[in-house]
């Protein structure tokens, strides 16, 4: 019987295993960032103990940043919130201290963990990948085992270079077939968490297959990577093909002459053998997957464009049919109401999900030469990375959105998770190009419906959503 | 970390599954730099009417009536009983940091999600999964008697309800270990150094890239 991509990626980290079940992974990379790390390097601290391999780690300061030029040009001292300067503070300090190498706010290579880990080649195929965020499933896109962890873990991982941890199972989703038009990975994922729910993955690890996503482009297979937990998966993963190899040359920390070679043999080997055996399979049509919006408190809480929201006759058991109340409560929406009958008040285009390039330009398409909807307070657009902003700003994007009515920020989490200034007001309506729409989540009593850049864009324009498909602008 | 053998304690209600937690902490209280007072911020969107706000006095914010935790007969409660799926989302270790500190030891729920049940461990709180009938079970003597408790045992490995049957469950025998100990794990790794050195020895043979620092 054949081995699995997983199988085998867990293989070549296997340190020791235990009697008991568990075992001990090696890990290759240590994303770390400002809000998960305090605590562990604290830990470190209290029982007298180093880093076990300084080239394991890079730190990058995101979650908690401003996005507005002028606060980021004074610097952190000038940072209005006070509690946000000292965490921001405390990570400087920490890679200070320990020696950890870190890309400063006022870098340009700074950006969103799982956008600078790529982008900078830090993150590579065949790695194991940790980080103290559920979204290091991201970095599953390049052929890696990469997962989030809770802080304990990354200070055991600092400690120790390795992880204690019980295999999971192998389950492959399968997207057979082509695309349509103006459907992208990010409405796969959504069909995808749809299909299985958002516990549907819990204790597996998704290996993502077929012909779709052999076509999405490496940023592509991150946003559907990047997803895989909220289908309850910790990991996510697609084979090592011509696109991850593409892709990964020349990043500035991949690895070059004779080591590129050997990496090139070794990461070829990184796929499922053809007779692998999956403990579940799920497979899907690419052609009847159309643009996704989800209506409720869940990711799995999600129809395409032209759907409505759920009936509570549809409910099969009191607990969904409490669910569906209380987020229709919650979203201040009517059961049954069509999709593009929901009008958006704020757009937000970025996270770690959505804010590549290629997404500033899917959004770009959409708005060029209109003008954002009278009734949308406001339209925020935030890259990944300061390199992500740079390539846009070459490519005119910024203008086009600025000649729409968005605005054009600095890189960093944003309004994902709304631990800066960027946050709804209670009620507000978002249509959001993040992962998770978690009450509360964008701001308090803020309203989350999580779509493509496109189909985010195109409701910029509109003031409800709309099926993007009839607006032009992609090809 | 705190040992957990045998506890007996008030059992409260999260009546609602897929439970994140963003719901169980919310990011205003990530800014902390600490892994201690969180509790009285723990499911702060439910339990407050306003928005909280991190280092804030909580004595004259109004609070939410219909938020069971703030029931007077859950008053010092340390079971908490859930729903499907809970701990589900964010990996913050925040979440099992605030439960802890509000009180809580153990969470009895008919799944959780992966990352929040490998936080719980790590904090001396102790995620048991029942089936989906006998958490029902529970909730429904729960909501029927005041003052409603429950013995859990880790060396059993049951729940003990007073006047029924026990009800048995299954726990990952290594964190029992930790767990039973209060045993940091960190130290038990280290215990396996060698084991770990020889295999970078390879795995630089195999991939050499993986042991050159990032320069910045
Ligand atoms: S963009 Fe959102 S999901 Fe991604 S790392 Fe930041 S907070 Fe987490």
């Amino acid at each position: 019987m054949g081995n699995t991509l997983y199988d085998k990626l867990w293989d070549a980290h296997l340190v020791e295993q235990r009697d008991d079940g568990t075992a001990l992974i090696y890990i290759d990379r240590q994303l770390l960032h400002e809000v998960t790390s305090p605590q562990a390097f604290e830990g470190l601290r209290l029982a007298g103990r180093q880093p076990w391999r300084l080239s394991a780690n890079i730190a990058v300061p995101d979650h908690n940043v401003s996005t507005m030029a002028a606060e980021r040009a004074a610097g952190l001292s000038a940072l209005a919130d006070p509690v946000s300067r000292i965490q921001l503070q405390t990570l400087d300090d920490n890679c200070a201290d320990f020696q950890i190498p870190e890309i400063p706010l006022d870098d340009e290579r700074q950006g969103i963990v799982h956008v600078m880990g790529p982008e900078q080649g830090a993150t590579l195929p065949g790695m194991t990948i940790v980080c103290g965020d559920s979204h290091t499933s991201t970095h599953g896109a390049l052929g890696a085992l990469a997962h989030g962890i809770g802080t304990s873990e990354v200070e055991h991982v600092l400690a120790t270079g390795c992880l204690i941890q019980r295999k999971m199972k192998n389950m492959r989703v399968t997207v057979d077939g082509g695309l349509g038009m103006g459907v992208t990975a990010k409405d796969i994922a959504l069909a995808i968490i749809g299909e299985l729910g958002t516990a549907g993955g819990t204790g597996y690890a998704i290996e993502f297959a077929g012909e779709a996503i052999k076509d999405l482009t490496l940023e592509g297979r991150m946003t559907l990577c990047n997803m895989a937990i909220e289908a309850g998966a910790r990991a996510g993963l697609v084979a090592v093909d011509e696109v991850t190899l593409n892709y990964v040359k020349d990043k500035p920390y991949a690895p070059r002459g004779a080591q590129w070679s050997q990496a090139e043999t070794l990461w070829s080997a990184l796929k499922s053998d053809q007779d692998a055996v999956f403990d579940a399979e799920v497979v899907l049509a690419a052609a009847s997957i159309e643009p996704q919006v989800t209506w409720g408190t869940s990711p799995e809480m999600v129809t395409s464009i032209g759907g409505r929201v759920p009936v509570l006759e549809d409910m099969k058991t009191d607990t969904q049919r409490n669910s569906l109340a209380r987020a229709l409560d919650y979203m201040g929406l009517e059961p049954g109401m069509a999709i593009t009958d929901i009008r958006p008040d704020v757009i937000f285009i970025g996270s770690c999900t959505n804010s590549r390039i290629e997404d500033m330009r899917a959004a770009a398409a959409i708005v060029e030469g209109r003008r954002v909807a009278p009734t949308i307070k406001q339209a925020l657009v935030v890259p990944g990375s300061g390199l992500v902003k740079a390539a846009a700003e070459r490519e005119g994007l910024d203008k086009i959105f600025m000649a729409a009515g968005m605005e054009w920020r600095e890189p960093g989490c944003s309004m994902c998770l709304a631990m800066n200034a960027d946050k709804l007001a209670p009620g507000e309506r978002c249509a959001s190009t993040s992962n998770r729409n978690f009450e509360g989540r964008q701001g308090f009593g803020g309203r989350t419906h999580l779509v493509s850049p496109a189909m985010a864009a195109a409701a910029a324009i509109t003031g409800h959503f709309v099926d993007v498909r009839t607006m032009g602008g992609q090809d | 970390m705190q040992a957990f053998t045998v506890h007996s304690g008030l059992v409260a209600p999260m009546d609602r599954a897929n439970v994140d937690t963003d719901l169980i902490i919310p990011k205003q209280f990530l800014k902390s730099i600490k892994r201690s007072g969180f509790g009285p911020n723990l499911f702060d969107d439910l339990r407050y009417l306003d928005e909280g706000q991190p280092d804030q006095d909580n004595s004259g914010r109004p609070i939410n009536n219909d938020f069971p935790l703030n029931a007077p007969r859950y008053n010092g409660a340390s079971i908490l009983l859930a729903r499907e799926n809970f701990g589900c989302g964010s990996s913050r270790e925040h979440a099992p940091w605030a439960l802890v500190d509000y009180g809580f030891r153990c969470v009895i729920a008919p799944s959780f999600a992966d990352i929040f049940r490998s936080n719980c461990f790590k904090n001396g709180l102790l995620p048991i999964e029942l089936s989906t009938e006998q958490v029902s079970e529970l909730f429904d003597l729960m909501y029927a008697s005041e003052g409603f408790s429950l013995t859990v045992d880790l060396h059993q490995q049951c729940v003990r309800r007073p006047g029924a049957q026990d009800m048995p469950f299954e726990v990952d025998s290594f964190r029992r270990d930790c767990l039973l100990n209060g045993l940091d794990d960190i130290g038990i790794t280290l215990k396996s150094s060698e084991a770990i050195r020889a295999f970078e020895e390879q795995h630089r043979q195999r991939a050499p890239w993986v042991f050159e620092l990032l320069e910045v």
